[in-house]
């Protein structure tokens, strides 16, 4: 039992690491191998605000959330526009966007550095165990676990019954068609990159509560949630979540049962089976 | 007239301004070179041993108005590579240094790994490398290859073997029982620090209840506690790295472990941990250690704290130090910067550092190391050393308060 909720649990942090990634890449069509970057940025927020001005990071999330907003659309604006202009075709704008987006990693992690150093942080909070039947858990998780939930349930609400979201999921079907029926394709794309640049900060600083983090550890956020994109097929949030929490569960069931050290084994062979016998993800649509 | 006098007044003016331009033209400064990891999976813990110290040192030196060698006092020039954790960079840099930049004085790099890594292109290029961040136990094969090499921080033995020891005498005073947890990160360092204590663990007696290892960057670390604490363990041990030596104390504090004995590999000294845990910090053992009452050492982390704004770790921030120390002492004492005749130097000195007397032994190593260390009131106490002086008994751990 026990099991099942540290299952869970960790499920929905992996859901905030790559609910992010799937606006950029579903919507937007960009694969932002930045994405892990930006999640440190917002880690790195929430530490500031916590250790100099006692803010706590739940509270920080509205104060990152519209930063990150404008700095993502203006990455996008301003680097990344281009690239969509004078793309052709769909795969092509993958690479353009995988090639940009790796050498902004670098910079964003050059930036953290000279602003924050090249440092571990970490800080305590809400590090106080809870009791859920009978075992303990970290008060810092489950609280992470639960914005989790409201964060992953807003968005989907906003885009399964707004207007905007129901554009969005139609820029995220074939965005030439959508041009065709009236929605600024343009408008909109910049609007789910921001949002979903937002989404990974906010993610970032929940999960700094319970993660040690530093400039250079994004990378192992990026890979994690590029599994779980493509495992829960891109351009779907249900898919994300779906996906996140059967890989939570997974590893969490492979450390207690088998070997803490298989882990990474698991995870990488959920991944390959999910891809041999469905291509397209669990969620996703297939590419004709 | 006027002519005549404007005349005299520039002559004047200009033999004047050579004497001037003389003296602040005295003598070139030195490049001093070094690199390490700035970003990439080793760059926090560089950032808190290896560059502050550098930073400290060459301050220092130079406010004293520079290195004095054979007479000529010369300021020291600082260039700086980042090598991104990548033995390549590591190798591509010091040879830049060498070949372009000119750098009299290369330092060596950070951790095992990359020294070794870069082990080569020192002894090829002559450079004296005086290692703080590196442990291992195969000292007396590399410095028989490469005589250029040197070791100040120990080796694993030496780590593993005292830790069994400090257990051991938990257990005589009743502190402990014999049942220990042992878990690794899965990365070079974990695998064969583990491979080392196992065996001494085993051969002081104990029985090791539970054991795994787990990948590095682990983001889940509580199947790992529940399970040990399922175990029922007397004592704990984990051979981490610092983002799992913070997970792993911080699941402690949640499951309340209850043993007598906690210990954490890499961090554990750093003043990260006892800024995260405060007071639950209480107790807890790991690597390094230092002699907290002794002046020098206490002067040092004034003056560390002061240039740089950070405090030093208690474990390779001293001995980091030292190593630069022992350079500075070298190259004042000979009077030159010729390579051979300072490597000749060191190999033959005791010298005095601020973490005491420090000679190198027939395998360029450093017999007198701390191993290990326990917080204890808000202080990394060295509690066992292969030899150096301030050793302090060891305490039992009192649950997570």
């Amino acid at each position: 039992m026990d099991i099942l909720i540290t299952g869970i649990v960790l499920g929905g942090t992996y859901a905030l690491i790559a609910m992010g990634l799937n606006l950029q890449y579903g919507v937007a069509r960009i694969m932002n191998l930045a994405n892990g970057e930006m999640l440190v940025a917002g880690g790195f927020a929430a530490f500031w605000l916590y250790t100099g001005a006692q803010v706590s990071p739940i509270l920080a999330i509205f104060l990152v959330a519209p930063v990150t907003f404008v700095l993502n659309w203006l990455i996008y604006k301003i680097m990344l526009r281009p690239l969509v202009k004078r793309a052709k075709t769909r795969g092509q704008l993958e690479a353009d966007s995988i090639l940009a987006t790796f050498g902004l990693a670098f910079v964003l992690v050059g930036l953290m550095i000279w602003a924050f150093g090249g440092d571990y942080f970490s800080y305590s909070y809400l590090s106080r165990p809870v009791e859920i039947f009978g075992s303990n858990f970290g008060l810092n998780r489950v609280v992470a676990f639960i914005c989790a939930v409201v964060i992953c349930g807003l968005l989907y609400l906003w885009l399964n019954h707004s207007r905007a979201g129901m554009a969005i999921r139609a820029i995220s079907v074939s965005p030439s068609s959508s041009g065709l029926v009236g929605i600024d394709v343009p408008r909109l794309s910049a609007i789910a990159f921001a949002l979903g640049g937002a989404v990974t900060a906010m993610g970032g600083a929940l999960i700094s509560t319970f993660l040690t983090l530093d400039a250079s550890t994004g990378v192992l956020f990026t890979m994690k949630a590029l599994i779980i994109v493509i495992m829960g097929g891109v351009g779907d949030v249900r898919g994300t979540i779906i996906a996140a929490l059967i890989l939570g569960i997974g590893e969490t069931m492979v450390a207690s049962f088998i070997d803490p050290g298989l882990t990474l084994a698991a995870a990488y062979l959920l991944f390959i089976l999910i891809l041999l016998f469905r291509p397209e993800g669990l969620f996703g649509r297939r590419l004709t | 007239m006027l002519r005549r006098h404007l005349l005299k007044l520039s002559m004047a003016v200009a033999v004047a301004g050579s004497f001037v331009a003389g003296t602040a033209f005295a003598s070139d400064p030195i490049k001093v070179g070094a690199v390490a990891p700035k970003t990439g999976p080793l760059a926090g813990g560089a950032a808190v041993t290896h560059w502050p110290n550098i930073q400290l040192w060459v301050r220092e030196v130079n406010d004293r108005g520079g290195l004095n060698v054979g007479g000529e006092q010369r300021m020291l020039e600082l260039i700086e590579y980042d090598d991104q954790t990548n033995p390549q960079e590591t190798i591509k840099a010091v040879q830049r240094l060498a070949t372009q930049d000119n750098a009299e004085i290369i330092l060596a790099p950070y951790s095992t790994g990359l020294n070794l890594a870069a082990a080569p292109i020192f002894h090829r290029l002559g450079y004296p490398q005086i290692t703080s961040t590196t442990t291992t136990d195969n000292a007396a094969d590399l410095s028989s290859k490469f005589d250029t090499l040197f070791f100040t921080l120990g080796t694993n033995s030496g780590i593993t073997g005292d830790a069994a020891k400090v257990f051991s005498d938990l257990r005589e005073q009743g502190v402990i029982g014999n049942k220990v947890a042992m878990v690794n990160v899965a990365d070079a360092f974990g695998i064969e620090l583990m491979a080392s204590a196992k065996p001494a663990f085993e051969e002081a007696g104990f029985e090791i209840v539970y054991e795994t290892s787990y990948p590095l960057g682990t983001q889940d670390l509580s199947p790992i506690m529940k399970a040990a604490k399922a175990a029922n363990p007397d004592a704990f041990v984990a051979w981490s790295y610092p983002p799992d030596t913070l997970g792993l104390t911080e699941q402690a504090m949640i499951e309340d472990l209850q043993v007598g004995a906690f210990y954490t590999a890499v961090a554990t000294a750093f003043p990260l941990y006892i800024g995260k845990f405060g007071d639950a910090a209480e107790g807890v053992l790991g690597i390094g250690g230092v002699n907290t009452e002794s002046e020098s050492f206490k002067d040092y982390a004034a003056r560390h704290k002061e240039v740089t704004g950070q405090d030093p770790d208690y474990w390779a921030s001293g001995m980091m130090y030292a190593t630069l120390q022992i350079l500075e002492q070298s190259i004042e004492t000979t009077g030159t910067l010729d390579r051979p005749t300072l490597i000749k130097h060191i190999k033959e000195t005791t010298f005095d550092t601020v973490m005491g007397p420090m000679k190198f032994d027939e395998n360029n190593s450093n017999p007198s190391f701390w191993t290990v260390g326990q917080w204890q009131g808000g202080k990394f106490k060295g509690v066992a050393s292969t030899g150096r002086e301030g050793v302090v008994p060891v305490v039992k751990k009192e649950g997570w308060k």
